[in-house]
């Protein structure tokens, strides 16, 4: 099962409708609370970061029995120290973006918190590429 | 958990109109075999079917009144609710003569248990933001649709149970009827749910039909009831109690931040929102009520929603901010019987799954999908279902057959049939209808 959904830069009004979605199909399919919770949780946070940081870019969500993957990929301008990204509290968001309640740092952190796999590509120039999964079997709920 | 369905469809008054289809905020029901049907596990009891049906023909179960009369003491457990149901010629004190008249012999009024859970102490959820379970039909609707917002339903026993409990004590339960009168069917389910762990109610009755018995027998006996005779002749509530069931009416003097909301889409665009940001929300308390204004829009009710409000807020004025202390002793007296009851679990009961097995729910879906393609995505029902995907569900589910699509019939009669033979017809053991 794919779903795709794109993301355009600076709509905020629209932050968390592709989360949204997913969450709606996630209890679809029966997957328990807790788990779409944290994919919900991962997943709007790559959404607003791709809404606040970046040129604009599209979420996929791959689903089998076994696990959810997320391709959450934008078109720029990339970040350039990632290590320094993931840190709690990090942020270049600007006053605007402050102004809507983000920018608090804790996106990136929040993400690896939540998914039980996370893998992100970039580089000041490139695109970024992040990549979530999350585990479905029985008892293996990852993070508790 | 079994499910009671209170909501019944007379089949012989149904013209298949589908107004009550398109109203249902769940989805539970259909057109089917020439009539509405609701499905169990999708109603969460909530009243809008009947309310938006234009041929009467959606009921509400009851019992009758005659049992009443099996009892030797018949307690009527009354929500403030109903004495605003009456325009102000009649006092509070003449309607409780007339429900001693029509057959009662002890008045306790529903919010009482609310003033006796505060006596008590009682400690309930501590999840945040704790969600009332005051109204039954937004605890089914997060039971089935949210479950995973279920943790923060409030636990502590809901007024009108702890209520019937307490009258059942002090009665001492010897040939004692207890009767809750209902402005809603939502409560006669909670009831019935209740029922399996023991409830403390003999049965409900609705209040449409209590109401008419009181107006009658206030009709014949206006000048005999006095319209002051002292004191009630029933055990008071505090005025923030009577006000319980209002919107907003459990918010007042509490600490911290709460908010209100009313009406069940209302509450389900809240729910939604919520249950993506449940941890950003700075709400400590959420009061959602499935009726419009309160329980004074409850579909049994029989007066305009918005004088009946008024009408309760006003006697609330006159009502005590504490009870009299005869009957706090009189409460203290069961506080060791009853504290072991004084809060209720709650569990949660998906209804929206596709398949209980995730890789069959995955085809099913991705089979909704494609079906859902091919529609014409009108919402028109007159395949009876309420909307496009949804008949796209009850395909992938078995329960439908593309064939019913009036719009697809009509443009392409020989396609239908091809989607019909790749996507499967109606699983019945009946002939399949549409042809
Ligand atoms: N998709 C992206 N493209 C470019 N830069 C990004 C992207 N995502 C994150 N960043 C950079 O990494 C920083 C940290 O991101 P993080 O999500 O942790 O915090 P934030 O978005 O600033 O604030 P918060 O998520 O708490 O609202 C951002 O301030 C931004 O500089
Ligand atoms: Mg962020």
């Amino acid at each position: 099962m794919q779903a795709r959904f794109s993301v355009d830069s600076g709509d905020f009004t629209k932050a968390g409708s592709a989360s949204s979605a997913i969450k709606r199909m996630l209890k679809q399919l029966g997957v328990k609370p807790a788990v779409v919770k944290r994919v919900v949780v991962a997943l709007f946070e790559a959404e607003v970061n791709v809404i606040a940081h970046s040129y604009g870019g599209f979420i996929q969500c791959d689903i089998s029995p076994e696990k959810v993957n997320l391709l959450v990929q934008d078109t720029g301008p990339g970040i350039p120290d990632l290590d320094l990204a993931m840190t709690e509290g990090w942020s270049t968001a600007t006053d605007a973006v402050r102004e809507m309640g983000y920018g608090a740092g804790m996106g990136l952190p929040n993400m690896k918190k939540n998914a039980d796999s996370l893998q992100i590509s970039t580089a000041a120039g490139k695109h970024t590429e992040i990549r979530m999964s999350f585990s479905l079997k029985e008892g293996e709920d990852g993070v508790s | 958990m079994a499910f009671h369905r209170t909501l019944k469809v007379r089949e012989n008054l149904c013209k298949s109109c589908t107004h009550c289809m398109k109203r249902c905020p769940t989805g539970a029901i259909r057109i089917d075999r020439g009539h509405a049907q609701v499905e169990e596990a999708k109603c969460i009891d909530c009243g809008q079917c009947m309310q938006a049906c234009p041929h009467h023909a959606i009921a509400v179960e009851q019992n009758l009144f005659e049992e009443l009369f099996y009892f030797e003491k018949r307690v009527a457990i009354i929500p403030a609710v109903f004495f605003a149901q009456f325009d102000d010629q009649y006092s509070e004190s003449q309607i409780c003569q007339a429900l001693y008249d029509i057959g009662f012999t002890h008045v306790y009024p529903a919010e009482l248990g609310i003033d006796i859970t505060r006596l008590y102490c009682v400690k309930g959820a501590d999840c945040k933001p704790i969600i009332s379970n005051f109204c039954p039909s937004v605890v089914r609707l997060i039971q089935t649709r949210y479950p995973s917002l279920v943790p923060h339903i409030g636990l502590k026993t809901t007024p009108s149970h702890v209520t019937a409990l307490f009258a059942r004590l002090e009665l001492e339960d010897k040939g004692v009827g207890i009767f809750y009168v209902t402005p809603c069917p939502g409560k006669i389910a909670e009831f019935h749910r209740l029922a399996e762990a023991g409830s403390a109610f003999n049965g409900v009755l609705n209040m449409d039909t209590v109401y008419n018995q009181v107006s009658t027998s206030l009709a014949k006996n206006k000048r005999k009831f006095a319209k002051e005779d002292g004191a009630m002749s029933f055990p008071v509530m505090t005025g923030s109690a009577a006000t319980w069931a209002l919107s907003n009416g459990e918010l007042a003097g509490r600490k911290g931040r709460s908010l209100a909301i009313d009406e069940i889409h209302h509450v389900m665009e809240f729910l939604e929102f919520l249950e993506e940001n449940e941890d950003e929300s700075n709400i400590d308390f959420l009061e959602l009520k499935a009726c419009a204004e309160g329980c004074v829009g409850g579909i049994l009710t029989a007066r305009n929603r918005f004088l009946a409000s008024e009408r309760l807020r006003y006697w609330a004025t006159s009502l005590p901010s504490e009870l009299p202390e005869p009957l706090v002793q009189r409460i203290m007296k069961q506080k060791d019987a009853m504290m072991d009851k004084m809060t209720t679990p709650i569990h949660e009961v998906s209804a929206i799954a596709l398949d209980d097995d995730i890789g069959v729910a995955l085809y099913k879906m991705e089979k909704v999908r494609k079906i859902t393609d091919a529609l014409p995505g009108i919402d028109c029902g007159l395949c009876g279902s309420p909307t496009c995907s949804a008949l796209a569900e009850d395909i992938a589910q078995g329960q439908a057959s593309i064939r019913q699509c009036t719009v697809l019939r009509l443009k392409d009669p020989k396609e239908v049939n091809t989607l019909a033979r790749i996507w499967g017809e109606k699983v019945t053991g009946e002939k399949g209808e549409g042809k």
